[in-house]
């Protein structure tokens, strides 16, 4: 079903807050993952504000849909995703990285309610992905299983052993998300290590691909519903991200995988994700 | 231990991974949460058997270790009770990564059955030896260690596993193992070393296939040298049964481990922590393999080369019982 205008508005108006909330949340960190963080952001933001089957004041629910967040470095962004929704307090986030915090760069799901796994080396999530969706089909349960990658990621061996798996094994109760920012810690990820031509590696381990905008909700839930209705073949979803997307002067640079803002640059950068997405909501609006 | 019905007849004849593969069995038809996963070694490690009678339970998921571990982790996330089972060499390095953070880390209740553990396929060589993983499964935050000595232990062990909430890992022997034990209620509990011998010269503390070796060698040892050494079937590595190895020190003062693993890291490691943290005057020595990659050869003789079978263990009990040591009376020097 596409999405109503209204739905679309109220994601854009999610996504914003979500973005300042990173941005702040990497401040009161004293740094972060942000580049990969701002690129996630649409993504986990339709997934939990639209898709998932869930309710924060119950994280334990049985037939609760899960997500696993991969591309664990991203905690700056996955963090409020969840505090905003309630699963935490999000006093918490002016915590983050501090001793003794729940809080660390990469979710522990001991600690953090709403977090499925726990994640941080790469290329583990899509197996354990994998394990939760069999374990539905195991169980006869329905809840459905989101697992979001980074590209630089799916450098991992241990990836494509899940992927190839997971079509094995016919698991079209999950859905794969790549954030495509074409970004890794040491460059682009074409120069670093090619991945390309990556929606036919995805076909060729038996994925139905589907590359779209992923900054574009009316794209991502054209791909997200294919996806949950696949009957054979499971759905990598590529999402062509910016990394870093919102903040003009990191948007895009490979070096702002990780970084800080001081005084200064967080004034320039709160700017700069207030035009962008009040730019991207009067869009919304029809203005 | 309900369900246990093994006979001195049955341990002549199964394998110790067919016992692990039986009582898996046995496990899946009383526990429906019970899934079963491989890498392509179904038939060798025995989890095939369960595979056959629960197919729709079980994963054989190819040569690709890393995303099996990965996967129990998602079962058991899910709130099934994954078994999963490969060569130890690939449990313990292969997919390490994904045991110390998709299980360990978050106390997954998953259990790694591994075989052909030690020197066990000592044919196939150091590829397929793994005399590393006590060592490496030791250090993991959250897991409990067992290296069963025979069929019949493995059998108890891979039920307490059940009974145990969190990561285990159990580590058997490829082939046939000497027979230990011919019943299964000789009193197996988790974590508490079984005494197979009484003795108060010397203390062999043993695990795995070295468990009834040593329990050889203090037979033969009563009889040639008039010792009396008491030996214990160290099955679970940790939690380490301190009381045990404390009760040693001070009954015999003497204390041998030996094992089928690096003398670094392993049961030898973990009994020295224990004592060295006692502070209580003994004299100690460790069997096993001499920090190095192994020959070629059979199991029996490779434990003959490294002298972690009853011969080695006799001699090393002999040149204990020889060596001067300070007791805990003569440390008034010490002030």
């Amino acid at each position: 079903m596409p999405l109503t205008r209204e739905e679309k508005l109220r994601l854009e108006q999610k996504a914003h807050e979500l973005r300042k909330l990173c941005l702040e949340t990497v401040v009161w960190a004293g740094s972060g993952h942000i580049g990969g963080a701002l690129s996630a952001m649409d993504i986990m933001t339709i997934l939990y504000h639209k898709y998932m089957r869930l309710d924060p004041k119950r994280p334990e629910l049985p037939d609760r849909d899960r997500f696993v967040c991969s591309k664990g470095h991203i905690g700056v962004g996955y963090a409020p995703v969840l505090a905003e929704l309630g699963y935490f307090d999000p006093e918490l986030l002016k915590e983050y990285n501090h001793t003794g915090s729940p809080l660390g760069m990469h979710l522990d799901s001991t600690k953090v309610k709403g977090v499925e796994a726990s994640t941080g080396s790469l290329g583990h999530g899509l197996a354990v992905g994998l394990g939760m969706a069999l374990g539905a089909r195991v169980k006869g349960e329905s809840w459905r299983t989101f697992v979001l990658l980074g590209d630089g990621e799916c450098d991992e061996g241990a990836v494509w052993e899940s992927a190839m798996a997971a079509a094995h094994f016919k698991a079209t109760n999950l859905v794969v998300i790549v954030d495509r920012n074409k970004c890794m810690i040491d460059g682009p990820t074409e120069e670093v290590m090619g991945l390309e031509p990556l929606a036919d590696k995805w076909r060729a381990f038996g994925f139905e691909p589907l590359a779209v905008d992923g900054h574009d909700f009316d794209a991502l839930a054209g791909a997200i519903d294919a996806a949950l209705a696949a009957k054979d073949r499971p759905v990598a979803i590529i999402a062509d991200t910016v990394k870093g997307q919102g903040i003009d002067f990191i948007a895009g640079d490979y070096r702002w995988h990780y970084g800080s803002f001081d005084a200064d640059k967080k004034a320039k950068a709160l700017e700069s994700l207030e035009r962008y997405g009040q730019a991207r909501i009067a869009k919304a609006r029809g203005e | 231990m309900g369900g246990l019905t093994y006979t001195m007849l049955d341990a002549m004849k199964m394998s110790t991974a067919e016992y692990y593969g039986k009582t898996l069995c046995e496990l899946g038809a009383e526990h429906p949460d019970i899934v079963g996963l491989s890498a392509d070694l179904a038939k060798s490690t025995k989890i095939g058997l369960f595979g056959e009678a629960f197919p729709e339970r079980f994963f054989n998921v190819g040569i690709a270790e890393q995303n099996m571990v990965g996967m129990a982790a998602g079962l058991a996330k899910a709130g099934l009770t994954p078994y999963l089972s490969t060569f130890a060499v690939f449990a313990s390095m292969r997919a390490l990564d994904q045991v110390h953070t998709d299980i360990c880390y978050q106390n997954l209740n998953a259990k790694i059955i591994a075989t052909h553990a030690g020197l066990s396929f000592g044919q196939a060589g150091s590829t397929h030896h793994c005399t590393e993983d006590i060592a490496i499964m030791r250090a993991m935050a959250n897991m409990t260690v067992i290296v069963p000595a025979d069929g019949i232990e493995t059998a108890n062990a891979v039920r307490a596993a059940y009974e145990k909430k969190g990561p285990v890992y159990i580590r058997i022997n490829r082939g046939f193992d000497q027979v230990l034990y011919d019943r299964p209620d000789y009193g197996f509990r988790l974590g508490k070393a079984v005494t197979l011998h009484e003795g108060t010269d010397l203390t062999v503390i043993a695990c795995g296939a070295c468990s009834w070796r040593a329990l050889e060698a203090a037979r033969a040892l009563e009889k040639t040298d008039g010792l009396k050494v008491r030996v214990l079937n160290m099955h679970t590595i940790k939690p380490i049964d301190e009381a045990a190895i404390e009760a040693a020190i001070m009954d015999t003062r003497r204390v041998i481990t030996v094992e089928d693993h690096n003398v670094i890291g392993g049961l030898g490691s973990a009994v020295a922590e224990v004592a060295a943290g006692l502070g209580k005057s003994l004299t100690f020595k460790r069997l096993g393999i001499p920090d190095c990659f192994s020959i070629i050869g059979l199991h029996e003789d490779l434990m003959a080369h490294y002298g972690i079978d009853e011969n080695g263990i006799m001699a090393a009990v002999r040149e204990l019982m020889g060596r001067d040591f300070e007791a805990d009376e003569n440390w008034d020097d010490e002030v």
